[in-house]
C-alpha cells in the first residue's frame, strides 16, 4: 500500500538479486507456516478511512471536563500543536547518531533542564512511559540505593499507581509495598513515623495527592531522612508554577505525570512520565539521558550519555529495560514550558487554584454537599454528595458536563464522593453550569 | 544552513511572555498556606511566541528524520508514517476524550480498541491481546509477568529462569531481570540461528520462558522454530516471540502457528506510527488461550454492539500503567491496518524482504554478509578494518551521515563483529536504495585511498564527531545555575 514499487521494478530487483521468483527468497520459511489471516476486512481508501474514523470519533461524547485523577484538561497553545507536526521531530528515531540529531538532543537537554528547574532537582531523564511507571522505577532505584526492601506508599496516592507498582514488583517479590492509611485525605506524620523501622527504602509523598490535597513535604522528608530512607515526591508539574519545588523541601527523587504540559487527554495516552533526582542518584535514573559535550573542534554539542546503565549495553544487569520512551510528548512539554515561562506557568497554576476553590465554595453552599477533607488543595477536591456520586456524575452528563470521577470504584467507603478537577480551561460560565446542574438535582 | 543554535535559556529576556493568561480573581496566597508556595520562580526561559516557534523550527533543521533522510536502521523498522493516520489521531473526538469518562461517553475510543484487538488476533492466530503496554520493552515485561503468574497458578514454583538468544535485543534479558528471573543466554549456531540442540540442553524444570525473535536480529528466519516450540512446551515452559521484527512476517506467518504463547508487537515499527525521536510507541501483547485470564486490566469487552471496560479479573496480573494504553498510537496503528487488505498486508512483508535482499546483494562484495544467504527484512553486513585500511564500522556510519543517509544500526547483534545491520523497509524506493548502495561503495573507495577522510567524519554536519567519553566522565545534563 505504501510501497512505491511497480511490478516491473519488482521483477528487475529480483533479477538483480539473482533469483527467478520471490518464493526463492522465502525458502527458509517452512511452507506449512506460510498462512495469512483468514478473515481480514477489505482495504479502506483514504476517504473511506477518514469517514470511518470520523464516525468513530463522533461516538465519543464531547463533554466539558471537570475530571482529573491523573489526566487534566489544560489549555494547549496552538504553537505547541503546530511545531509538533514537523516531520523532523515526528519521524526521527532515537538520537543514537548524535551528529545527525543535534536538534532533538538539544530539545531533550532543554526538557531535562526545564524539569530540573521545576522540581529543584539536579538531573532528569529524557522521559518515562507515564507517571505511574516512573514511580515504579523510582521505587526500585530507592531499594537499590539504600539496600532496603520496603516502600511506604500513601493511601492518598492514585489507586491505579499503587496497582501498577504492585504489578511491577509481584513476580520479583521486592521491593515490598506498605500502604500508609490516610483516613483524613492525606499523610499523618505519626502514621509514617511508626512505620519507619530501618527497613524502609523510601517514603512516597504525592502532593497534590490523589484527592487534590497538599501534604507536609518538608516534615515528611525530615522523618524519612532521619531513618535513612529516601523521599520520593510525586508532583504535578503545573502546580510547581506556584508550589515549592520538591528538591527545595527535601525530596531526593521526584516523579510526575507530565500530560498536562501541552499533551491532550487522548483517552488515556500517550502521556509523559517525568523523573528527576538529586545529583547523587544520577546513575540510578532509568532510560535515556542527554548530556552536553564538545565536538572535535571544541564546539558545544549534545549526546545520549551514561549509556552503560542501559539495556542495550548492560543487558540482564541493567536496572531497567526501558528503551522507547515518550520523546515526542517530552518535546511538547519543552515547547509548552518555553511558551509559558515562569510567569505564565505561575498564572496558569494560580488560575487553577482560584477556579477550583471558587467552584468548591459555591458547591458547598448547596445543602447536602460538602468537602470530604479539610486540607489545603491545589485544583482537585473531593465533593461529598448527599447520595451516589455516580448518579450525580450521570445526571450532569445530560447537561454535557463530565463532573468528575466517582470514587466508589476505588474505595467502597467513598461511594458518595466525587473527585472534581478544575483547570484554567474552565470558564466562569462552565463553573456556573456545574453549580446549576447540581442545584437542579438537589431536593 | 543552520550550524548551531543557542539554548532556549540563553535566548531568554526577563519579562518576555509567550502566552498570556487571564489573571486569577484572587492571589493563590488567599487559598493556600504561604509555606506551600515557592520562594523562587523556576529557571525557565522567557520568550515570545515567535521566539519559541523560530527556536524549535531551527532546532528541527539540525536533525535527520525519516521524512528528510533514509534511515536503514536494523530492527527499528523506519517505514513511512502515513499522514492520514496523523489526521485521524488529531480528531477532536479522540484527543478530547478523558480516560475516566464513563464508557457510554467513550464508545468511539473503545470500539477502535476492540476492533484493533480483533485484528491483531486475526493477524497472529492468538486468542487475545492487551493494548496497555506503552512500548515493546514494557510489552516484554508484561509477557514475563504473565508467564510468572501462569506458572504460579499451576503451583510450579521451580521456574526461575528465562532463556534468551545471544543475538536477542538487550531488552529481553533486561526485562527478564526486572521480572525477577535469572537469565540463561543460549549461543547461536554457525548459521546465525538459535541452535536447537543448545536450547534442548538448556531447557529444564527451571525454565519458565524462552524468548526468541523471529526473524532473528541477523534477519534470518529460525528454521527450526517449530521444533524449538515443541521442545519448550514439552519442558513445561512457555514460548515468547519478540515481535520487533514482525514486519518480515506481516500477513505471511501467524505466530500462533509457530507455537507462540506470548508475543508483543511494536506498533511504532510494524504498524507505521511515528517514532517521535524515541517514542511514544505502543507494545500490545498477545497470548494463547491458556494465558487470557492473566492479562492486565482493564480490557475492552463488546456486548451487543456496546463496549465496556472489564476492570476486575481474579487471575489478572494487575495493571502495567494507567488507563487503557497509548490510545493515540494504537489509533494510528488501527488506521494503518484498515488501509490494507490481506494481499496488501503480505505485500508489506514481501517488499521489505525484497528491499533488504537487494541491498545485501549490491553490497556484500565489499561489506561481507555475516551469514551468506538470502535474508528476511534486514541484512547484517560487516566492515573489515583489515581490508579497509583501519576503517571501522563506526567510521562508515559517521561518513554515511555526510552522504545524507542515516547510519544503519551498528555493532548489533553483539555476536557479529563490526556489524552493520540494515533494514530498508518496504516504503523505500529503488532509487533510494541505489543511492544508499552508491554511498556505501563510495565510502569503501575512500577508505582505500584516504582512510582519514572516513575516520574523521562527519565533515558536513552541524557538529564534528562528538566526545561521548567526556560527556559520560563529567555529566552535564541540565542548565542548572550555569550553562555549559
Amino acid at each position: 500500500m505504501y510501497s512505491p514499487h511497480t511490478e516491473a521494478e519488482r521483477t528487475e530487483m529480483l533479477q538483480a538479486i539473482g533469483v527467478s521468483s520471490f518464493d526463492e527468497l522465502l525458502a527458509q520459511v517452512p511452507a506449512a507456516l506460510q498462512r495469512g489471516p483468514d478473515n481480514w476486512p477489505p482495504a479502506l481508501t483514504e476517504p473511506e478511512l477518514m469517514a470511518h474514523a470520523r464516525t468513530l470519533a463522533a461516538k465519543n461524547k464531547p463533554l466539558v471536563c471537570f475530571a482529573g485523577a491523573g489526566a487534566q484538561d489544560h489549555f494547549i497553545p496552538a504553537a505547541v500543536s503546530s511545531l509538533l507536526q514537523r516531520g523532523e521531530y515526528l519521524s526521527a528515531y532515537t538520537p543514537y547518531q548524535a551528529e545527525a540529531s543535534q536538534g532533538l538532543l538539544q530539545a531533550i537537554y532543554e526538557f531535562q533542564s526545564s524539569i530540573c528547574a521545576l522540581t529543584g532537582m539536579d538531573a532528569a531523564n529524557a522521559s518515562h512511559y507515564d507517571g505511574a511507571t516512573a514511580l515504579a522505577a523510582a521505587a526500585a532505584a530507592a531499594a537499590r540505593i539504600t539496600g532496603r526492601k520496603k516502600i511506604l506508599l500513601p493511601a492518598s496516592l492514585h489507586p491505579e499507581w499503587r496497582t501498577v507498582l504492585a504489578t511491577y514488583f509481584k513476580a520479583k517479590g521486592e521491593p515490598w509495598l506498605e500502604i500508609v492509611p490516610c483516613p483524613r485525605g492525606g499523610l499523618e506524620l505519626a502514621e509514617v513515623q511508626q512505620r519507619l523501622d530501618g527497613t524502609v527504602a523510601a517514603v512516597v509523598v504525592a502532593s497534590p495527592n490523589f484527592y487534590g490535597g497538599l501534604e507536609d513535604g518538608p516534615a515528611l522528608a525530615q522523618l524519612a531522612h532521619d531513618s535513612g530512607a529516601l523521599l520520593i515526591s510525586v508532583f504535578d508539574p503545573i502546580s510547581l508554577g506556584l508550589l515549592e519545588a520538591p528538591g527545595v523541601w527535601g525530596a531526593d527523587m521526584a516523579v510526575g505525570e507530565g500530560q498536562g504540559l501541552g499533551n491532550p487527554l487522548n483517552g488515556g495516552g500517550p502521556y509523559l512520565g517525568l523523573f528527576a533526582c538529586k545529583k547523587a542518584y544520577l546513575r540510578h535514573l532509568p532510560g535515556r539521558i542527554c548530556g552536553a559535550t564538545t565536538d572535535a573542534e571544541g564546539h558545544r554539542g549534545f549526546v545520549l550519555t551514561l549509556q552503560a546503565r542501559e539495556q542495550h549495553i548492560r543487558r540482564e544487569r541493567a536496572a531497567s529495560n526501558i528503551c522507547s520512551n515518550e520523546a515526542l510528548c517530552a518535546l511538547v512539554a519543552t515547547i509548552y514550558l518555553a511558551l509559558m515561562g515562569p510567569a505564565g506557568l505561575r498564572d496558569v497554576a494560580e488560575l487553577c487554584v482560584d477556579k477550583a476553590h471558587r467552584l468548591a465554595e459555591q458547591l458547598t453552599q448547596i445543602p447536602g454537599y460538602r468537602l470530604r477533607f479539610d486540607r489545603p488543595f491545589f485544583n482537585e477536591f473531593v465533593l461529598e454528595c448527599p447520595g451516589s456520586a455516580t448518579r450525580v456524575r450521570n445526571a450532569l452528563l445530560k447537561d454535557g458536563l463530565l463532573a468528575g470521577v466517582p470514587l466508589g470504584a476505588f474505595n467502597s467507603t467513598m461511594g458518595n464522593c466525587l473527585l472534581v478537577c478544575v483547570t484554567e480551561s474552565r470558564s466562569d460560565e462552565d463553573l456556573a453550569r456545574f453549580v446549576a446542574g447540581i442545584r437542579k438535582i438537589s431536593p | 544552513m543552520i550550524q548551531r543554535e543557542k539554548l532556549s535559556i540563553e535566548k531568554s529576556v526577563p519579562g518576555r511572555r509567550g502566552v498570556r493568561v487571564l489573571p486569577a480573581s484572587r492571589p493563590a496566597a488567599d487559598w493556600l498556606p504561604e509555606r506551600a508556595l515557592r520562594q523562587h520562580p523556576p529557571r525557565l526561559p522567557e520568550m515570545s511566541e515567535f521566539d519559541v516557534v523560530r527556536h524549535y523550527t531551527r532546532l528541527s533543521r539540525l536533525n535527520f528524520s525519516l521524512d528528510t533522510h533514509f534511515y536503514p536502521l536494523g530492527s527499528c523498522t523506519m517505514k513511512y508514517n502515513p499522514r492520514a493516520n496523523e489526521a485521524i489521531a488529531a480528531l477532536d473526538g479522540f484527543t478530547a476524550a478523558h480516560p475516566s469518562a464513563p464508557t457510554r461517553a467513550l464508545q468511539g475510543t473503545l470500539e477502535m480498541a476492540w476492533r484493533l484487538e480483533q485484528m491483531l488476533c486475526e493477524l497472529t492466530g492468538l486468542a487475545a491481546f492487551t493494548l496497555q503496554p506503552a512500548a515493546g520493552a514494557q510489552g516484554e515485561l508484561t509477557g514475563i509477568l504473565l508467564a510468572s503468574a501462569w506458572h504460579r497458578s499451576r503451583r510450579d514454583h521451580r521456574r526461575t529462569e528465562i532463556l534468551v538468544a545471544d543475538s536477542s535485543h538487550g531488552t529481553n534479558p533486561a526485562s527478564a531481570t526486572m521480572g525477577g528471573f535469572a537469565v540463561n543466554t543460549v549461543a547461536s549456531g554457525a548459521d546465525g540461528r538459535v541452535n536447537l540442540a543448545a536450547i534442548r540442553a538448556a531447557l529444564g524444570p527451571q525454565t519458565a520462558l524462552v524468548m526468541l525473535t523471529v526473524p532473528n536480529t541477523l534477519g534470518l528466519f529460525e528454521t527450526t522454530i517449530c521444533e524449538i516450540a515443541q521442545a519448550v512446551h514439552e519442558a513445561g515452559a512457555l514460548l515468547y516471540l519478540d515481535g520487533a521484527n514482525y514486519n518480515a512476517l506481516m500477513g505471511l506467518v501467524r505466530p500462533a502457528d509457530i507455537g507462540a504463547d506470548i508475543l508483543h508487537f511494536n506498533v511504532h515499527k510494524s504498524f507505521s506510527t511515528p517514532h517521535g525521536g524515541g517514542g511514544p510507541g505502543a507494545g500490545p501483547v498477545g497470548v494463547a488461550a491458556h494465558l487470557v485470564p492473566f492479562l492486565p486490566l482493564p480490557r475492552v469487552i463488546e456486548k451487543n454492539g456496546r463496549y465496556i471496560l472489564k476492570s476486575s479479573a481474579r487471575k489478572s496480573i494487575g495493571r502495567m500503567r494507567t488507563c487503557l494504553g497509548n490510545v493515540a498510537v494504537l489509533l494510528r496503528g488501527y488506521a494503518y491496518l484498515r488501509s490494507h487488505d490481506a494481499v496488501a498486508l503480505r505485500g508489506i512483508a514481501e517488499d521489505a524482504i525484497l528491499n533488504a535482499n537487494y541491498v545485501r546483494v549490491k553490497l556484500s562484495d565489499l561489506y561481507p554478509a555475516a551469514i551468506d544467504e538470502p535474508c528476511m527484512h534486514e541484512c547484517v553486513l560487516q566492515t573489515n578494518p583489515e581490508q579497509m585500511r583501519g576503517v571501522k564500522t563506526l567510521d562508515v556510519a559517521k561518513r554515511l551521515l555526510d552522504y545524507g543517509f542515516h547510519a544503519p544500526t551498528i555493532y548489533f547483534p553483539l555476536i557479529v563483529p563490526e556489524a552493520l545491520m540494515i533494514e530498508p523497509t518496504e516504503t523505500e524506493s529503488r532509487e533510494t536504495l541505489d543511492a544508499f548502495v552508491a554511498a556505501m561503495r563510495a565510502i569503501h573507495a575512500e577508505a582505500m585511498t584516504d582512510p582519514e577522510q572516513v575516520q574523521t567524519a562527519p565533515h558536513h554536519l552541524p557538529v564534528r564527531r562528538l566526545d561521548e567519553l567526556a560527556a559520560a566522565r563529567n555529566p552535564t545534563v541540565a542548565w542548572g545555575a550555569t550553562i555549559p
